[in-house]
């Protein structure tokens, strides 16, 4: 063989070397359901996550590579309610996958089947970049990650039959794990209620919903739209009147508007992992909400 | 009111089940709270589920197409006559390449419309609505969604896949006008009337060919609004492969090749004489572009890098005069032209750019009975132009730029030109290509 042609179709094996195959190959927006997709599927599936929980998922560029990863997936599971908006329309138009369009069996709204809060009244772009189907970060109530997992495991056994069994009994295990962990979380998070607590954007509302916090304020002026001067200055003044006991932040937001605020008003700030990842114990969903909970007892005290 | 019901419940519960009142033991005490909480979550849920069934659209209007309007207005400074606008060396396209007006002016309008078809198509519509002559269609295009392997085939009107900017709208635009070598190689944006199939590697390095045929409805085939003949009068291959590097950085890479058969593309001479020309014009585009944003998050900081190298060989027959004496002549040229652009968003909404153009007139020919004097247009120059701008954007929605260039597409005079431009979106969210 012509060397050259050797080099070449060598290059070519490494550049294009194709996706592993694993029965089913899903491509999940976010972390939250990339881990919880493992959880359910374990070695039956190949999991890649779009994002990373330092990404800010509303705006992410449609990256050749995810357009690659779409190209392969046989299930795709995102959080939806337009939290994707400005990026997964071209991911499946471009891709040339029909498996995964929507109304088909591979492609999975997390959102859809959960109780969804927030849902406005008004729709105006005047409002901030604001959600016509509600808020779309479900997964901070540990809830509605169990609600997730009984319908995604049903689709892993729809579209995969031949390890029905797998999903069923890797289900059930879930299920009966999240449930002691989560009156574990809930004896944890008792503490926290009634607690008013600032936070960046509005990505932490089923959390507050589920344990109880109450929200006294946002560091975002309107949702979407990074913290100004103006709504800071505002919101010191009205903290130094209805003291808020912790600000927080996601592991995707830069930690100034935070810092200055707890500078200005004693009240201490806390990072928080947002998602799988987000810090080293948030390692998988479990980790999620015991950092989550964990960090902020530490602060609130 | 699911306080209510609970309060109600636990009554229930109490009275209701006399030996569960009168049991003493933990457990059962432990059971029915737990029977009351399940109660309540499922009233707020059910209390959730009717503010969610009541919140959804219902009739006729539910399955209304997804609809945006982009507006722009623009405040422009020109130190020369924009109406004497060319760009020496190369043959006039007819395209709208000029600076536009001096003073105030609106920009096109875009209206756009999109949704599924079905589960087989995706239809897109984007008519530009210009504010002196009226409606145009800038896109309009149905799509498949069901093809598989990779496959995808849009038919209709699109702009063609040759080259990087050539596909995007101009309101995403990193700058107010385009390209050099886009207006000259391409009459500023090619849009082509016809079919484009295009292939996605099922790889984790994107890769994708494809291939366009059509009518050769504009420069370099037209202006004339095509060729009056059967079959396809315009061909565009092309392929790209891209990727990330590390754990901030995508790029991606294209070649394409358009080639067209051009039949009387008439242009006219500053000088005031009509000529047009005949033959095969084959245009290789290289483009490159690279993305990075600390983490993959653009929202603070971000920059991106971009840059397109056009070549483009013409050969066939001129001729001169096509009102008076109408002499013709073989012609054949070897152009080429290339830009690149940096954009950095160094804080949130902020932005600032650089872009330098620069076209090479290359090698022009005529034999006889022409002569290379009578086409001062073509005589030998190389344009070159710098670009800064900065710009701010508030929100996703909207945008406001403030741009200035040196242009020297004129071979006697430099035009300092000052941009002032808002661009904003209205309704649906779009989603923007990389």
């Amino acid at each position: 063989m012509n060397p050259i042609i050797k080099i070449l179709s060598g290059l070519s094996l490494a550049i294009f070397a194709a996706p592993s195959i694993a029965a089913l190959n899903i491509f999940a927006c976010e972390q939250e359901w990339a881990a919880l997709a493992q959880e359910l599927a374990g070695d039956k599936a190949s999991v890649y996550s779009a994002t990373t929980a330092l990404q800010d998922v509303h705006k992410v560029e449609a990256r050749p590579s995810l357009i690659a990863r779409v190209r392969s997936a046989d299930l795709l599971i995102c959080s939806g309610s337009e939290l994707e908006v400005g990026w997964l329309p071209l991911l499946l138009t471009q891709s040339g996958n029909a498996k995964i369009q929507p109304g088909s069996e591979g492609y999975f709204e997390a959102s859809q089947f959960v109780p969804k809060l927030e849902i406005p009244k008004v729709v105006d772009r005047a409002l901030g970049d604001v959600h016509p189907s509600g808020n779309p970060h479900v997964h901070l109530d540990p809830r509605n990650i169990a609600r997730v997992a009984e319908v995604l495991t049903e689709r892993f056994v729809q579209l995969d039959p031949a390890n029905a069994d797998t999903y069923k009994a890797r289900g059930i295990s879930f299920r009966e794990r999240w449930r002691a962990a989560l009156s574990r979380w809930e004896q944890q998070a008792a503490r926290l209620k009634g607690v008013p607590v600032v936070v960046y954007h509005k990505d932490m509302s089923y959390f507050i919903n589920w344990s109880g916090m109450r929200e006294a304020g946002s560091l975002e002026p309107k949702p979407g739209l990074p913290p100004t001067p103006t709504h800071l200055a505002e919101l010191v003044e009205r903290m130094k009147r209805e003291p808020a006991k912790v600000v927080v932040y996601s592991a995707y937001n830069s930690p100034r508007a935070a810092e200055f605020l707890s500078e200005r008003t004693k009240i201490p700030s806390v990072m928080l992992p947002f998602t799988v990842g987000g810090t080293d114990r948030a390692k998988d969903l479990f980790g999620l909400f015991d950092d989550t909970i964990g960090r902020l007892l530490a602060t609130v005290k | 009111m699911h306080r209510k019901a609970t309060m109600a419940l636990a009554v229930a519960a109490a009275l209701g089940l006399p030996h569960a009142a009168t049991a003493q033991t933990q457990d059962e005490l432990r059971a029915l709270r737990e029977q009351v909480r399940q109660l309540d979550r499922r009233v707020t849920d059910a209390e959730q589920a009717a503010v969610q069934a009541s919140s959804r659209p219902t009739g006729e209007n539910a399955m209304n197409p997804a609809v945006s309007v982009i507006l722009n207005g623009i405040y422009s400074n020109l130190s020369q006559d924009p109406t004497a606008f060319r760009i020496n060396g190369f043959t006039p396209t007819l395209g709208e390449v000029g600076p536009g007006v001096r003073g105030f002016s609106l920009g096109e309008s875009e209206l756009a419309l999109a949704a599924n078809i079905d589960h087989n198509f995706r239809g897109t519509l984007i008519a530009s609505i210009s504010p002196e002559d009226g409606i145009g269609v800038e896109e309009g295009y149905i799509q498949t969604l069901a093809l598989s392997y990779g496959f995808t085939i849009k038919a209709g009107r699109f702009f063609s896949g040759v080259g990087y900017q050539n596909q995007i709208h101009a309101h995403a635009w990193d700058f107010t006008d385009a390209p050099l070598a886009n207006k000259v190689f391409l009459g500023n944006q090619l849009g082509e009337d016809g079919v484009q199939l295009k292939w996605v590697a099922p790889t984790e390095t994107y890769f994708d060919v494809g291939v366009e045929v059509g009518r050769g409805r504009q420069f370099p085939a037209g202006p004339a609004g095509g060729r009056n003949k059967n079959g396809v009068s315009s061909g565009n291959v092309f392929a790209h492969v891209g990727g990330d590097l590390g754990t901030g950085l995508a790029w991606q890479t294209g070649v394409s090749y358009l080639s067209t058969s051009p039949q009387d593309r008439t242009f006219d001479d500053p000088t005031g004489t009509s000529n047009s020309f005949t033959g095969q014009s084959r245009l290789w585009v290289l483009d490159g572009i690279l993305k990075w944003a600390p983490n993959y998050n653009p929202t603070y900081t971000n920059f991106k890098l971009q840059g397109e190298y056009f070549r483009r060989k013409e050969d066939g027959s001129l001729t001169f005069d096509t009102t008076g004496t109408a002499q013709t002549g073989g012609f054949t040229s070897t152009q080429s032209g290339f830009y690149l652009q940096g954009v950095y968003q160094f804080v949130p909404m902020w932005r600032v750019g650089y872009r330098y153009d620069r076209l090479d007139s290359g090698t022009t020919s005529f034999s006889a009975p022409l002569n290379a004097a009578d086409f001062p247009i073509l005589a030998a120059y190389n344009p070159t132009r710098h670009t800064v701008m900065a710009d701010w954007s508030p929100s996703e929605f909207s945008r406001v730029r403030l741009q200035f260039a040196s242009d020297k597409s004129r071979s006697d005079v430099t035009d300092k030109q000052v941009f002032l431009q808002y661009i904003v979106s209205l309704g649906a969210h779009g989603a923007h290509k990389f």
